[in-house]
């Protein structure tokens, strides 16, 4: 059967159950969006009105599916767009495949318009790429191209592709079968029976252990095995940025969340533990904080999917390359019932004395309060998505994740402008859940321009911006490390209200308390967009912290002059 | 330490770019690097040498394996293996001192590979030692020019580099 190219990648995408894409359109892939054209029954493409917003929502759409998230855009500017996201998605393991159109082959390598070495930008921000120079390659590339995005440690993937190689006409029957030498990521995918008993046996030795829980979880959905683990190990379980929603938050061995803004009795856990199970994280450095002194007195075992975190950051007792869900389970039947409860009290206390969540009454809004009230108002139901700084923070401390996998945020490489087209993505993957959008004022700016995808679509995403008119993460930073000389913090921003009101979707603003909860009430009620502008206070900073530098052990847990302002 | 990783990678455009991208990326520090067929249709096989302590070597081999077109690596260092290196030499030759010269390339035991009015370039293989010693004795005599190549190795006897590193992911020293 004769076959395009570009009918070639979509006979792809559909044949991978994927039903919508977010994209770009752009001369050198005019031809893909003319093929696409007779997809539509099939394909539901996603105008997005930049770039990057396609590969974060894309990006956001992986996450909450499970499934690979797809983006397109066209040659040079396009695919230069695209990088953050996709960059983001390479940090975050997630299986994304952008399609990117390329100058004709006979105009690369000659500077021709909308040239650029797409390939070349993106490699170091894949997992893999390719630039496809004939048709007949495209069912091979195709098929690789989701196999590798998602499966292994997960990833980008980027396929780049001449504007003349869509046009291609070639015969095209069937898709070949996978054959990647180099590529071999079901063999590392059952643990080492050997190194699972050398673990049980140093669980079995530990009497302060702690569970590490990281992204791992999502990705490998072993959220009953996680639980089940705990419960038989009584181990207090302890998530990373990425680990929020892999265990409910409700259950008595949580202790949320560890790191630069972690709890302080999960910090001082970690730093006085004897024991970390560490399962699917990669021992960041807003993890660990200074590395010397991060948990100097624990055995550590150490379980992800990719060999290469073994021993990279922290050196391990035990390292275990293999998918969480059949090694958590074979760990299961290795351990006994055991009983930590000393320990768990210890850290119980810890907590009673030092509550890292407590939110101050205050008359004037304070942005955690602000979280804590969506919390409420949703029935702690709402899938939440965030940007990246203080309101990330936030609503990774305050709104209490019980569900699975309903928090999603720019992690590793914390992108500004994420979470608007990310939520768009969430809520494609996830129609029937309340999609929330938490964002700073100033990271809402930087993808803004898809209100008016929200508005085409009607997709119902409530977008609260936590507005302080300030950088906030920056402004907390020169507070604390340089002396309160404010440099760039401020932000003059628009009214938010007009502004959405000018996309023609429902803006809402609420500066006092009373307010903010009609306004959460109302949004949560309107079936479609809304876009709230909540003002909190300016002045308030994230705490706890771990300075820049400092062990887990030096966590601050809050400052006098913050507790004095309204006391 | 110098460690000596010997990687079969598949045959195509690009490959040695996503290495040298890593190795820029990650900041490791290369020594040598050679490449060219080997006796597999469509796969290339390279030798690196990386000046790294074994912890940061297993790192290297990790991240190495870790690339799609990368079919295995292997560190060799500590297995039994041999390598060698081949260097050209340019050296300044003026009649009166050529005999002198190829009596010096008799114990290195290097080919003449050409003779001209006042040079004569000399073909050496051998491990690095020997190369590097045979640069310190020639240069006297003016080297006009000198071209390496960077180690290729292989392991002794029948056993062929093990094919993953899964073996080596144990504690790390």
């Amino acid at each position: 059967m004769k076959r395009t190219g570009a009918e070639i990648i979509l006979d792809s995408l559909v044949a991978h159950g994927v039903h919508t894409v977010f994209g770009y359109p752009g001369g050198a892939c005019l031809p893909l969006y003319d093929a696409l054209y007779h997809y539509q029954d099939r394909i539901n493409h996603i105008l997005v009105r930049h770039e990057q917003g396609a590969a974060f929502a894309a990006d956001g759409y992986a996450r909450a599916s499970g499934d690979v998230g797809v983006c397109i855009a066209t040659s040079g500017p396009g695919v230069t767009n695209l990088v953050t996201g996709i960059a983001g998605a390479h940090m975050d393991s997630v299986p994304v495949v952008a399609l990117t159109g390329q100058v004709p082959r006979n105009l690369l390598g000659t500077d021709g318009f909308q040239e650029t070495d797409a390939t070349g930008v993106m490699l170091p921000v894949t997992k893999h790429n390719w630039l496809v120079m004939n048709a007949e390659e495209l069912p091979r590339v195709m098929e690789e191209a989701f196999h590798i995005a998602n499966t292994g440690r997960k990833g980008p993937v980027q396929v780049d592709v001449p504007k003349d190689v869509y046009l291609e006409e070639v015969e095209f029957d069937s898709v070949p079968p996978l054959s990647i030498r180099g590529y071999n990521p079901e063999e590392g995918l059952q643990p080492d029976p050997t190194l699972v008993r050398e673990a049980a046996e140093v669980i079995h030795g530990s009497e302060k252990p702690i569970i590490l829980a990281g992204h791992g979880i999502h990705y490998s959905g072993a959220y009953e095995e996680l639980l089940a683990f705990a419960e038989k190990a009584n181990i207090p379980v302890i998530t990373t940025l990425h680990g929020v929603s892999s265990f409910p938050e409700s259950h008595d061995l949580s202790f949320g969340m560890v790191g630069m803004h972690g709890n302080i009795y999960a910090n001082w856990a970690v730093d006085r533990a004897d024991l970390l199970i560490s399962l699917g994280m990669r021992f960041d450095d807003r993890v660990t904080g200074r590395l010397e002194d991060f948990a100097t007195e624990a055995r550590i075992i150490h379980v992800d999917i990719d060999p290469a975190e073994i021993g990279k950051n922290v050196n391990t007792d035990v390292g275990i390359v293999a998918d969480l869900k059949p090694t958590i389970r074979a760990l299961i039947d290795e351990i006994g019932q055991l009983d930590h409860s000393p320990w768990v009290k210890q850290i119980c206390q810890w907590r009673e004395d030092h509550p890292s969540l407590a939110i101050r009454e205050t008359e004037i809004v304070l942005p955690q309060w602000v979280i804590r009230q969506i919390y409420h108002i949703t029935n702690g139901e709402a899938v939440v998505v965030t940007d990246v700084g203080q309101a990330q923070m936030w609503a990774a401390q305050h709104f209490w994740y019980d569900r699975r996998n309903t928090f999603f945020s720019s992690g590793g490489l914390g992108a500004m402008g994420y979470a608007f087209p990310a939520s768009i993505g969430v809520k494609y993957a996830r129609p029937n859940e309340q999609v929330w959008c938490i964002i700073g004022d100033g990271g809402f700016q930087m993808t803004l321009q898809d209100l008016a995808v929200v508005k085409e679509h009607n997709v119902d995403v409530k977008i609260a911006i936590i507005n302080n008119n300030h950088l906030g993460m920056i402004r907390q930073w020169q507070t604390l490390f340089y002396d309160s000389r404010f440099m760039s913090a401020k932000l003059e921003n628009p009214d938010f209200v007009k502004l959405a009101e000018a996309y023609g979707l429902t803006g809402m603003r609420a500066t006092t308390k009373s307010d903010v909860v009609k306004v959460l009430k109302e949004a949560e009620k309107i079936p479609g967009p809304v876009v709230m502008d909540l003002v909190v206070d300016e002045v308030e900073k994230v705490y706890p912290m771990v300075p820049a530098g400092s062990s887990l052990a030096e966590t601050i847990e809050g400052d006098e002059v913050q507790e004095a302002r309204y006391a | 330490m110098r460690h000596v990783l010997i990687a079969d990678v598949e045959d195509q455009p690009g490959v040695l770019n996503r290495i040298a991208s890593l190795f820029r990326r990650r900041a490791y520090n290369i020594e040598s690097l050679a490449v060219g067929h080997s006796h597999r249709p469509g796969i290339s096989r390279m030798t690196i040498v990386v000046a790294e302590d074994h912890k940061e070597a297993i790192q290297v081999a990790k991240q190495l394996d870790k690339l799609i077109e990368v079919i295995s690596v292997t560190d060799v260092t500590e297995q039994r293996h041999v390598s060698r290196e081949m260097a050209l030499a340019k050296i300044a030759a003026p009649e009166m001192k050529r005999t002198e010269i190829l009596q010096l390339a008799n114990v290195y035991r290097a080919q003449v590979v050409d003779v001209s009015p006042g040079s004569i370039i000399l073909e050496v293989t051998g491990d690095e030692d020997k190369i590097d010693s045979f640069v310190e004795i020639i240069r006297p005599y003016g080297i006009l020019e000198l071209s390496r190549t960077g180690e290729v190795a292989m392991v002794r006897g029948r056993a062929m580099p093990a094919p993953t590193l899964m073996a080596e992911d144990g504690p790390a020293a």
